[in-house]
Formats: C-alpha cells, structure tokens, sequence
C-alpha cells in the first residue's frame, strides 16, 4: 500500500523497498541500455531526493527562478510556438533552438513524465529540468552524441549535484571508445568543471524569455563558454 | 507514443536520457477506457427489471463492469508476450520450470494422447507434453492444440516451436479462441485438457470448467496448474512481500510495464483458494481424487485434477 496518496497526475507512490529495488535495478540497465529512456528517468527520480529539495531552495532565492516556480511554465512545441522560432533571425537563441530541434528531428513533447517525485512542486522541478536538457545543447554547442550528453552531464553535475548527474558523468564513459573519451577528459570535463561552477544556475534561467536575444550574447549573460570542439 | 527519431538515427547519434520507448497503449489508457464505461450512480427510481448497473467483477484489486474483463486481460497478455517467458523465470527463480516438469509427470500421457492446452500461449506445456511422449514412449503421434484467446502470445509459441523437430508435423496446432466457449472443438473428443497459469485470468471460472467437462472423452482428465493460497504465515508473509515490492518493480525495469505485473499479482490473490477451486471442478461433473489437488512450493502454486467418468 503506497505511503502517500497520489499527489499529481503521473504520480506513482512507491513503497521505500520498491524505490531502493527500482534506484539500483534502474542504474543497471540504464548503464546496459542507454536507450531505455524510461530507466534513466526512473534512475533520476528516485535518487533525486534531497538534491531537487536544494535545487529548489537554489531557485527561491533568485527573482527569475522564483517566477518559475510560482508560474511553472511548461516545454512543449504549443508553448514554445516552434513556428515563430524558425522565423527568428539566424543567430538568435531561438533560431538556433529550433535548428537544433529540426537537425535532430525532436521535438520536446516526448519526455517522459515525473512520477516517482513524492512532492508536487519537486516533481515540477525535475521536469524542468528535464525540459530545458535541449536549451543546454544550444548554449554550449555540444552535438547530442554519447559523449557530448555525457559532457553535459558533468556540467550538469556542476550546476546540480544530482546524483543521476554524478553516475552518468562516472560510469557512462566506459561506453566510449578510447578516443572518445580521450577527448571526453581532455576537453570536454575541463570546460564542464570551470563552466558549470561558474556559470549562474540554470535551472533559474526562463528560457522562453531569451529566444530572441544573439546566441553569444545569451552565453556571456549566463557566463557560459561554447564548449570548444577538439 | 511514437519514438522520437528513427531507429537508425537513434544508434547514430541519439543518446541517454531523451529517448521515449514505444509503447502500447497500456494501463493508463485502459484506465480511461474503463472510467468511460462506468455505469452512472443515479438513484435507481422506475422498477427495471432489466438493472441499470452491469455485473461486476474483479481485476486484480479493482471492480470492473464485467464485460470489459476480457479486453483487460487481453490488453495484459499484449504487453506482456513477448517478455512473458524472461519474467516467469526472474519471478519464480527459474521455479515454474520445475513446476511444469512436475505437472507433466503427473499426467503421464500416453502414446496417441490427444491433449488441448488451453491458455498455452508460449507453449511450455505443450512442449513438454511432446516431449514427454517422445522421450518416455517413443511416441510420436501424441498430439498437442495449444488454445489461447492472446493472439500475441500465440505468435511467441509459434516462434518458439519453428525451432524444434515438431515444426510443420501433426503433432502441434494452434488455435485462438475463448476458453469459455470451446467453439470448434466437438463433445468427447479429448484425452487430456491442461490449464497451466490461465484459469485466473477467466472472467468466468465454471463455464471453462463446463467446457472442459463437455469435449473430453468419457475417462479424460482435467489438469489445472495454477498459483493457489500459502497457509503457513511466515511464508506467506515473505511471500507477499516479494509478491508487492519485487514483482511490479522487475517488470517496470525488464519490461517497462509496472501494471501488467501489479495485475498479475493482485489475481493471484482473488482467485480462489485451494479447497474451493476443488469443489468447483467437482461441481462441474469431474471425479476427483482424495482432496483433488497437489501443493507446489508450499502453496504458492498447485495442480488440480479431476476425471470425467
């Protein structure tokens, strides 16, 4: 019998043995299979915990962030408006957004739901968080390869300290071939560390609000330098 | 849900973390389904004779307009075919093989038996019945029609025995079909009638018990395996556990379906226990022998059997 009731429309209230069975049965397979999206969001969810809890509070403290929380703003093509973003000008955050979207060909209406969050407003945090993963490509320029998502998911492990983050970062490099992850140290993990340490937290950035401003411009108000490409 | 990219573009280039599986449509739509088909609580003022409420009756844990049973249970059996045979064996700890040798043995078919394997989607039964046969009595004219109203679990058995010696002989078929209503199988034509782990899953228990009594021979036997009640109370305890906490979260991570397997585990607890499914069968015109079952593994599952005399 679940501990909590249902507290949002995903929500799955899970029993602390079936969370710490999911937690480890989740980061396997996500590390045997990377394509089994539904486990690596499981895995984010249940390790979360107290992480989200200082995302949060990281959040509060900043105007932005808090507008985000009070007004929590969702990522799908309807409230991005796609088609006004392709008729931006080249350069523009949201030009290159979309570009991005179309070279992909996704679209951010297919992520998973939260559901195993047991707290509403920190179910909207992790997806949040979850949604604004394409926004961190544009920003950095980091191609959407196995190395380049690992790349980000140490910068991410900078900005968040999710333990999903610190797995991913560890463990997902032994899926690399050894050239990839020569570059992956080499380039990649030393502009993850200065950039994600120094950059203001992203999870306080309203995405939707910068789509008209020039790239270049959005990365040195964020303090964010384009990852080099070895 | 479609994926988002194309399978070849996915192992190119795709990564981690962005990638939604393609899914049927699983519980949750079946879940509108349901809340759609739900009679309305209005106060039942005219004397109707006919009823402005549908029978009822269980899934698991929930009450359920009886007629949609079937189309539940179907919508189960989709999702979990083809990782059906991987889940019995993380479930049961490879167990259920066991079981099914047992089950077999305590058949003990002969040359020329004519058996009709109902639920035996994937086959395990009906290989093992030939098998038997073979090994035992160098048989091969037993013959086998494996019945199952699971067209996608059909499809696995299929699979499955294209790759042995009986593929494309007389010794096995396939039919699909309701289990309630035996439809093109004629009174006292069959030795042996088996029902391994599918009898829980019928909407009506004494219909399929009519049917089976109705196209067996007269001295052809009825066998039923499936999980039944544990009585000792520690066992059972430990069982429950693994039952609630371990299954639905192994088949959320093997098969990324958490509800089939929740289901699977909430029948087994509606089904009825023991003694009462004997007396079924015996209210159904069989003989039965002694008390009419066998435990397995303290209960958790057992063999029913009776004879038509």
């Amino acid at each position: 019998h679940p501990p909590t009731g249902k507290l949002y429309e995903h929500h799955i209230p899970i029993s602390p043995i079936q969370r710490a069975l999911l937690a480890v049965g989740s980061a396997f397979t996500a590390l045997y299979n990377p394509f089994r999206g539904d486990m690596v969001a499981a895995l984010g969810e249940t390790t979360g915990g107290i992480f989200l809890s200082r995302i949060r509070d990281q959040m509060l403290q900043d105007p932005e962030g808090r507008r985000i929380l009070k007004e929590r703003p969702k990522i799908t093509s309807e409230t991005m408006q796609l088609d006004k973003l392709r008729q931006l000008p080249d350069g523009t955050f949201g030009r290159e957004y979309v570009r991005f979207l179309d070279d992909q060909q996704v679209s951010p209406d297919t992520r998973e739901p939260v559901c195993f969050v047991d707290s509403e407003e920190l179910a909207y945090v992790m997806q949040r968080y979850r949604e604004t993963h394409d926004f961190y490509h544009t920003l950095t320029g980091l191609p959407v390869t196995v190395d380049g998502e690992i790349a980000l998911k140490w910068f991410e492990m900078m900005q968040t300290g999710l333990p999903m983050t610190m797995l991913s970062s560890f463990f997902g490099p032994l899926r690399l071939t050894s050239a990839e992850r020569e570059r992956l140290f080499d380039v990649y993990v030393p502009w993850a560390l200065e950039n994600g340490s120094n950059s203001k937290s992203l999870m306080n950035v309203r995405w939707e609000e910068w789509m008209d401003r020039p790239v270049e411009e959005v990365q040195r108000e964020l303090r964010v330098q384009p990852c080099p490409q070895a | 849900m479609a994926s988002r990219t194309a399978l070849k573009q996915l192992l190119n280039r795709r990564a981690v973390a962005t990638w939604t599986p393609v899914r049927s449509a699983g519980f949750s739509t079946m879940a509108k389904v349901l809340h759609q088909h739900q009679p309305p609580r209005t106060p039942n003022t005219s004397q109707d004779p006919s009823g402005t409420q549908s029978t009822q009756t269980h899934f698991g844990f929930q009450n359920i307009p009886e007629d949609m049973k079937e189309t539940l249970v179907r919508q189960v059996f989709a999702n979990v075919a083809t990782k059906y045979d991987i889940m019995n064996d993380v479930m049961s700890g490879g167990i259920h093989r066991l079981w099914k040798d047992h089950f077999i043995r305590t058949l003990a078919p002969t040359s020329g038996t004519k058996l009709l394997d109902v639920a035996g989607g994937t086959g395990d039964i009906a290989m093992r019945f030939l098998d038997y046969c073979k090994e035992t009595h160098g048989d091969n004219t037993a013959q086998v029609t494996v019945f199952d109203i699971n067209p996608n679990m059909l499809e696995v058995g299929k699979e499955r025995f294209s790759k042995t010696p009986y593929h494309n002989t007389s010794q096995v078929s396939f039919m699909e079909g309701n289990a309630e209503k035996l439809e093109h199988i004629p009174d006292n034509s069959m030795d042996a009638y088996t029902i391994a782990f599918g009898i829980r899953n019928v909407t009506h228990i004494d219909r399929v018990l009519k049917e089976a009594y109705r196209i067996l021979k007269p001295g052809g036997r009825f066998m039923c395996l499936e999980f039944s009640k544990v009585e000792n109370p520690l066992i059972s305890k430990v069982y429950d556990v693994f039952s609630f906490e371990v299954i639905p979260t192994m088949g959320h991570i093997i098969a990324n379906d958490r509800d089939s397997y929740q289901y699977l585990v909430e029948s087994i607890r509606k089904f009825p226990p023991q003694k009462e499914f004997a007396k079924m069968i015996k209210d159904a015109g069989f003989t039965i022998m002694g008390q009419g079952y066998e435990d397995l593994t303290f209960g958790v599952a057992a063999i029913h059997s009776g004879f038509k005399l």
